[in-house]
């Protein structure tokens, strides 16, 4: 297969991944929001910070409010990580490579792409808002399904299940690190009654609410979250699951160059020799970090392997 | 459906002879369009477009603001040619590509045929496909033109001319391949028993003849086929061609040219070695250390590695320089110079401007010669005389007393018609063929080639970038059916 194409179809992973990952971000943010007391609402703020962005959104924006946050992560002219952006990556990465994934992939990605240039300006009220990403997700989860189902699970599979699962840990760890530095201080005084649901709201952007109930069974307490989110093998969206499925799709990778694998057992480790459930406040946040470099350290092991690109 | 008032003009009709009567080897499709009623037609028409889009037909002009891809127009009328008539055709252009790439090699190394005086040397000094680069190369079989298109068009008499040669990268076969997927989908019955030539091993062909290049035996030989990228307009057909041979469909950044002169490709498992290119790339572009430097699409170094024979390029670089328009006058003479054979097929008769006697003469019959320069394609450039305007003709005067040798003119045509569907029943539209030609070991042509259809009425222009639609195009055998 051609290094070529296999970037493309990674990037196209990690792109698509990214998008849905910023339209349940802002849904679930919306919605915790009506929950809060006023005093309480700083629902908006860490949005920029784990996408990112803080510096560039300073510049851009005069207010942190509401509206100017929704607009500079959905479709700000400026931003070249917006959703709107990402999605046009998505599709670009995936054009070059369509002879290689299903016809109806491509066909839905454009669809995806096309309804979102069109929809995504001011014009976007806060209840269609809210609309239209639930159906981006469902969207993005139909591609996914598509491809599950029709794709050979050949390497160009494999590179999109890598650029996919690679992203979403790393979005996984930016959400732990901004909420739950907010969520976690380093001195524990009582969060009161909004403690809970503000850890309800953690899991229900990554859809973890209903599988933490079923396999956690208790109350929704920050430390069994943190564990759940890092360490649970089989929830999609921990940080364990992804690693464990890249270990799996570059163990069967060609090459000997066995780096990228390295990063990623290395990280598996780093998960199961710390007390995640002690973490809180700056440990908390060193501790997603320290994942994030390593996060990055496997895209570039990758990039350098087999598209003879990065590092 | 109602043919009755089917009325072909004075023009030659593929399909409907003079009387109104069709031709033998149309009689049966005649036959059949008539037996339809209007729903049925409907049906058949509905399940054309959806044959096209279910079978993922794959050749569309893409549009950059939608994404979508608009389907060239196709016309379910076939056009028809008695396989008899077609042998004597098929074995004309086998001869003029035979004779075509005796006289490349020639160019390229010894030009005997300027020593003998057969053809001007002047000519080939403003030629401006004759690459200097290519000098003093033999490439495998001594084939440069591997893929040729030849484009055929009938005159009101009936007779078949040759009226220009594709050497450089001819494209269409594609549709030709789709087009009949689609007839084969749509009207099933008609392929039963009618003794209709089959099309559809020509990318094995292809294949075969790629193949046949490979500089060292291998039982497998590493064979891809080079494109400018999805932009290009005929990226479909790339990737299609590619998918149908079990070729690696590349692009310039995709390979890369080693100290020893050896090709490889980068995949996922390191770099791969190259054996063959079917490139799609023009001359110029192809690579930036021989030719353009700016080329973003091409590969340093391709020049140097095909020199050295270790890779086969289909088609060489250079093989272009038989396929300018001038070189296109003196074709007959290079049939006989190395074939020693009087030639099979026509050309249409050609005036050249480079003579200065030719060139008086079309420069006083500009409003009834079709002026064409020598190097443009797709039927850019060109003065079409009966229907220009004064300024027009002037201009082309001027154009012309400039720069001689760069323009040759014919008579304008009677192109043959064919019945096509219009809106508002089935009319003649002008048409033209576009027969391929493969040279490997072994030579072969396409069992017809791609009907190009110009859709406007009373229009001669059949090129899909200027509107027109194609046909499938049938190599019936009479006597088999």
């Amino acid at each position: 297969m051609l290094a070529r194409l296999a970037e493309n179809l990674y990037w196209h992973g990690r792109y698509l991944e990214r998008a849905e990952d910023i339209a349940r971000l802002i849904n679930v943010t919306a919605h915790l929001n009506l929950d809060l007391p006023s005093g309480l609402i700083a629902g908006w703020k860490p949005l920029i910070r784990i996408t990112g962005n803080a510096a560039l959104f300073e510049e851009l924006e005069e207010e942190a409010d509401e509206r100017s946050i929704v607009r500079f992560l959905l479709f700000a002219e400026n931003n070249s990580s917006s959703l709107k952006a990402t999605l046009e990556y998505a599709r670009e990465n995936l054009r070059s490579a369509r002879d290689l994934v299903p016809r109806e992939v491509w066909e839905q990605m454009n669809a995806l792409y096309l309804k979102s240039s069109e929809r995504l300006n001011s014009k976007l009220s806060k209840r269609r808002r809210q609309d239209f990403l639930e159906g981006l997700i469902l969207d993005c989860q139909q591609m996914a399904g598509t491809l599950q189902g029709t794709m050979s699970h050949d390497h160009a599979y494999d590179f999109m299940l890598i650029g996919r699962h690679l992203e979403r840990a790393d979005m996984i760890t930016r959400i732990l690190e901004v909420r739950g530095y907010d969520l976690l201080p380093d001195t524990a005084e009582d969060l009161g009654p909004f403690e809970s649901i503000q850890w309800m709201s953690v899991l229900k952007s990554l859809t973890g609410y209903q599988m933490y109930r079923r396999h956690v069974r208790s109350r929704v307490s920050g430390s069994d979250v943190l564990r759940f989110l890092l360490r649970d093998g089989q929830f999609p969206r921990s940080v364990m699951f992804c690693l464990l499925v890249l270990e799996d799709l570059i163990e069967g990778l060609p090459g000997e160059d066995d780096r990228s694998l390295r990063s990623v057992t290395r990280l598996q480790r780093l998960l199961n020799d710390t007390q995640v459930r002690n973490l809180k406040g700056r440990e908390l946040a060193d501790f997603m970090d320290r994942l994030q470099i390593e996060l990055a350290n496997a895209d570039l092991a990758i990039r350098h392997t087999w598209f003879g690109s990065g590092s | 459906m109602n043919l009755d008032d089917y009325q072909p003009k004075e023009f030659y009709d593929e399909l409907i002879g003079k009387g109104g009567r069709p031709r033998v080897a149309s009689r049966a499709v005649w036959k059949y369009l008539k037996s339809l009623d209007e729903n049925e037609l409907g049906e058949r028409r509905a399940a054309c477009d959806l044959a096209a889009l279910v079978a993922g037909i794959t050749f569309r002009v893409y549009f950059e603001d939608t994404g979508v891809d608009r389907a060239m127009p196709f016309d379910l009328i076939p056009r028809v040619i008695a396989l008899r008539e077609w042998q004597g055709i098929e074995a004309g252009l086998k001869q003029r590509v035979k004779a075509l790439n005796c006289f490349i090699d020639d160019l390229y190394n010894d030009q005997e045929i300027i020593r003998d005086g057969v053809f001007p040397a002047e000519l080939l000094a403003n030629s401006e496909n004759f690459q200097e680069q290519c000098r003093g190369i033999s490439p495998p079989l001594g084939i440069w033109a591997h893929v040729c298109g030849s484009d055929l068009v009938r005159d009101s008499d009936g007779t078949m001319y040759v009226l220009e040669d594709n050497l450089r990268i001819p494209s269409g076969v594609s549709y030709m391949l789709e087009n009949r997927q689609v007839m084969k989908r749509v009207f099933p019955e008609l392929f039963e028993d009618s003794g209709i030539q089959p099309v559809d091993d020509y990318p094995s062909q292809l294949y075969d003849a790629l193949a046949s290049l490979a500089p060292s035996p291998a039982d497998y030989p590493s064979v891809v086929v080079l494109t400018p990228g999805i932009y290009n307009s005929a990226y479909f057909e790339h990737a299609y061609l590619a998918q149908q041979m079990g070729a690696s469909l590349v692009e310039g950044r995709d390979l890369v040219v080693d100290s020893s002169d050896q090709v490889f490709m980068r995949t996922i498992s390191g770099l791969e070695p190259v054996d063959v290119i079917y490139r799609r790339v023009d001359d110029a572009f192809i690579d930036p250390e021989a030719f353009r430097e700016d080329s973003m699409l091409g590969v340093p170094g391709l020049m140097r590695a095909w020199r050295a024979g270790n890779v086969a390029l289909a088609n060489a670089p250079g093989a272009g320089v038989a396929d300018d328009k001038v070189v296109y006058a003196y074709v007959p003479e290079i049939i006989r110079y190395y074939l020693d054979e009087a030639p099979l097929l026509d050309n249409v008769p050609t005036w050249k401007c480079q003579s200065p006697d030719e060139m008086a003469y079309v420069i006083d019959h500009l409003d009834e010669l079709v002026v064409k320069p020598a190097n443009e394609s797709g039927g850019y450039g060109m003065l079409i005389g009966p229907r220009s305007t004064k300024k027009e003709r002037e201009q082309f005067a001027r154009l012309i007393t400039k720069n001689p040798r760069n323009y040759i003119a014919q008579p304008t045509l009677a192109l043959s018609t064919c019945p096509t569907f219009v809106h508002n029943g089935v009319a003649p539209r002008h048409i033209d063929l576009r027969p391929f030609v493969l040279s490997g070991l072994e030579t072969y042509v396409t069992n017809g080639g791609l009907t190009r259809v110009a859709l406007k009425a009373g229009s001669l222009v059949v090129n899909s970038s200027q509107g027109g639609g194609s046909k499938d195009t049938w190599i019936v055998d009479t006597e088999a059916s």
